[in-house]
């Protein structure tokens, strides 16, 4: 076996640092795809559903309020690049700038996670949560909408499995931080910065899918 | 490391014995050192041990099935715990037994040897699986003890996420966790078949056994997470009041059905897939010929598991999905059929003018050509759009699926059982003890199975605990075979753990077998091999190795004897 090529970055079923790295790669890869998988359900659902009841999920949509989705779109946007400025930091071997960075996007993570709350508390507040109390007014012009209810519970499922892999990754950045701050990565050995990279922006494209599904329908 | 060393010890048995070489099993001792290993070899012990117990716990829920049918009254259940009991046979054998049996056991041991890797792409994360697996399984068990649950294995809604008053957010809970274990399995599988081949082993020198769990893994990597969201789903209703499926809302109770089957139907493929790559392995080595159309049984995985994923919809042609549709998953159900075709077209070319062995693995892997071709042209007549609406839902329809399942998966899952354990644990089972329970095991099943075909077609229906009088001579059969049957899943289990202690020491290659896996020593060490393997021939190359044997006849004649 070559022992020589063996030091204690690479793991022991591997030959060297590259198939290390290409193998964690396409092992992430893959569970993004089975990320897409487990989305992809939910979204048949709301497709068929919004196709079926187009205009109660009009009205429905429109008690969204489309800001504070924006704000937040743009929060989990800004998070993405000091994300790939830390992966960037981490491949040039810059300790500071990478826990920097890591701390800068678990800022952003968690505004985020305090916008969603803010907005939760607000539905509840409006009787807007599925469930024996539901009760939807709607906005002006737009109050008739008997399947609003399907349409929260997409909101909410939606919504709520998403944050749930922001709390994950919010995890993950834990974990990053507490190695980076222990200098752990250099520039040979970088990759479980660029794999939790590669989680975070994918748990940031599929907002970028929800924000439209859910806020932006007919707001001509 | 150095595991060429030998060293002097008492062994494992209690038997002094001479030398004996550093493996993976005598390579560390005690409770700890298997809890948390990392080494595929151990992990996929720990999972056979695992899937037995559950595989014995669906077995006793089968034979109280078959007690309660053999008269046409209900003698032993009333009709809720009737409910219950197939419900939990169902979900024990497919999540906990059939979905990890090949794939999570022989597929853990093997693949990594059979590419020539020390290990899996992530050893850590391949033992987060079987953890993954266990914790599930405990909530599964959990539910059973308090109460069970009453759904059926499938989990139709809204009955499911509205009426049913049995356990089905802690049922549903364990299952959804167990997933993530198939997942990962699958996902490790991937990288380490792209990532971490040995030299000169390329995609079509692979052995057609890695290529079958490669197809299954995608499977498992794409399919399970849609299931996952279902039973989330269902969750979310039942116990947060959210309504997805309610019809009252506006909701599609029919919509979980297609995100239920698009995985669970290609979870049957999961089941199938990684036994037809036993089979492949068995037949090239006992016919000893070279596998016949290597190419075309590795592409048919492929296009099984791609095709299989377009076929969900013919679980549902009487659930008022449109005709229309019924029409498309109709005709991809017929196309699904060809990969299968294939194969077993190739299994029986690569006999033909071969010099087969009726050894133990060869006989189920024989049975296993029979029931799969009655599981899968009856499978043709339940795809048929107008046949369907008279055998669904019957008895019919559960001896296909169990022909499949049992017939298909459960036979090669022994035969590759018997075929490895001499790799596995360095020991040779009793042959004459094999065969014997192959053939128990082949005749229990027909008469298990067979008679619910006729019985189905004459329109007794599935999942009922009291039938029609006139149908009472199928079920004495089926239940009198299920009693064979039975007998026939002992035998092996207490032969094998007798081989243990008792058996003949296999040696590293007691079937003249080509692959990498026979190249190093039984067991193996823990890092599979004491050298980089380099492959620099065709796979299944028979008649190479007969033909270099055949230079020294004295010992291999003398091993003949041994061991076939």
């Amino acid at each position: 076996m070559s022992d020589a090529a063996h030091n204690s970055l690479v793991a022991h079923q591997f030959d060297d640092a590259r198939q290390q790295q290409e193998a964690a790669t396409v092992g992430m890869w893959t569970f993004l795809i089975t990320e897409i998988m487990f989305f992809g359900g939910l979204i048949l659902a709301y497709m068929i559903y919004r196709n079926q009841f187009a205009e109660s999920f009009h009205a429905a949509s429109r008690v969204l309020d489309v800001w504070v989705g924006c704000f937040n779109t743009c929060v989990l946007l800004v998070s993405s690049l000091t994300m790939a400025l830390g992966v960037r930091a981490a491949q040039m071997g810059d300790r500071k700038k990478l826990v920097l960075f890591i701390i800068v996007t678990m800022i952003f993570g968690a505004a985020f996670l305090g916008v969603k709350a803010y907005e939760y508390s607000e539905k509840f507040e409006h009787h807007l949560v599925p469930g024996p109390t539901f009760h939807f007014h709607g906005v002006p012009g737009h109050e008739h909408a008997p399947n609003a209810e399907i349409f929260f519970s997409l909101y909410f499922a939606m919504t709520g499995v998403h944050a749930l892999h922001m709390i994950v990754g919010l995890g993950l950045m834990t974990w990053l931080l507490r190695k980076s701050i222990k200098g752990a990565f250099n520039k040979d050995y970088y990759n479980p910065v660029e794999i939790c990279g590669l989680y975070w922006h994918f748990v940031d494209i599929v907002w970028i899918f929800l924000y439209p599904l859910l806020y932006l329908i007919d707001r001509s | 490391m150095d595991t060429t060393s030998t060293v002097e010890r008492v062994s494992a048995t209690g038997i002094i014995s001479d030398t004996i070489r550093t493996n993976f099993l005598n390579a560390d001792y005690g409770i700890k050192s298997w809890l948390l290993t990392k080494d595929h070899k151990r992990i996929a012990i720990l999972y056979l041990i695992s899937i037995t117990v559950f595989f014995m716990i669906g077995g006793a829920f089968a034979a109280m099935i078959r007690m309660e049918l053999i008269t046409p009254e209900a003698d032993v259940f009333t009709s809720e715990a009737y409910n219950k009991v197939f419900t939990t046979h169902g979900i024990m054998m497919v999540f906990f037994f059939l979905i990890p049996s090949i794939p999570a056991t022989l597929g853990n041991f093997l693949v990594p040897v059979m590419v020539g890797a020390r290990d899996l792409a992530f050893p850590r994360i391949n033992l987060l699986s079987w953890y993954i697996y266990v914790i599930g399984g405990l909530f599964t068990l959990t539910a059973l003890v308090l109460g069970g649950v009453d759904t059926g294995w499938t989990f139709y809604t809204p009955y499911s996420s509205t009426y049913s008053n049995g356990y089905v957010m802690l049922t549903g809970i364990g299952i959804f966790i167990t997933g993530f274990s198939s997942i990962l399995t699958g996902l490790n599988f991937i990288v380490t078949v792209h990532k971490m081949r040995a030299p000169g082993l390329g995609w079509f020198r692979l052995p057609l056994f890695v290529w079958a769990n490669y197809a299954a893994s995608l499977i498992m990597v794409l399919g399970t997470p849609v299931v996952a969201i279902g039973i989330v789903m269902i969750a979310l209703e039942r116990g947060l009041g959210l309504g997805i499926f309610d019809p009252r809302l506006g909701g599609d109770p029919v919509l979980f059905q297609h995100i239920f089957w698009f995985y669970s139907h290609p979870a049957v493929y999961i089941m199938i897939l990684p036994g037809m790559g036993v089979v492949s392995e068995i037949m090239a080595c006992f016919s000893r010929r070279h596998i016949f159309g290597y190419k075309f049984i590795a592409f048919s995985s492929l296009g099984i598991a791609i095709i299989g994923f377009l076929v969900w919809g013919h679980h549902m042609f009487v659930s008022g999905q449109s005709s229309y549709a019924g029409i498309v998953f109709s005709l991809f159900t017929f196309i699904v059929a060809v990969p299968s075709a294939i194969k077993v077209f190739n299994w029986t070319a690569t006999m033909h003018k071969g010099r087969i062995v009726y050894s133990t693995p060869m006989m189920y892997a024989l049975g296993f050509i029979g029931l799969f071709l009655v599981g899968g042209l009856t499978g043709l007549f339940c795809a048929s759009l107008g046949v369907d609406i008279h055998i669904h839902d019957t008895y019919f329809i559960v001896a296909h699926f169990h022909y499949v399942m049992v017939g298909g998966s459960v036979m090669a899952y022994l035969g590759g059982i018997h075929f490895w354990w001499p790799k596995m644990t360095g020991r040779m089972y009793p042959e004459g003890w094999g065969r014997f329970s192959a053939l128990l095991v082949f005749v229990g099943f027909n008469l298990t199975f067979f008679p619910q075909f006729i019985a189905g077609y004459l329109g007794m229906p599935r999942r009922y605990h009291v039938y029609p009088p006139e149908f009472q001579i199928y079920n004495v059969l089926s239940s009198g075979g299920a009693l064979v049957l039975g007998i026939g899943f002992t035998i092996p289990l207490i032969y094998l753990f007798w081989s243990l202690k008792y058996g003949e020491k296999a040696g590293p290659n007691p079937w003249r077998a080509a692959g990498l896996e026979w190249e190093t020593t039984s067991p193996p060490p823990t890092f599979n091999f004491d050298y980089q393997p380099v492959v620099d021939h065709e796979p299944y190359n028979y008649s190479e190795i007969d033909a270099r044997s055949s230079a020294t006849v004295s010992t291999h004649s003398v091993q003949e004897e041994q061991h076939v």
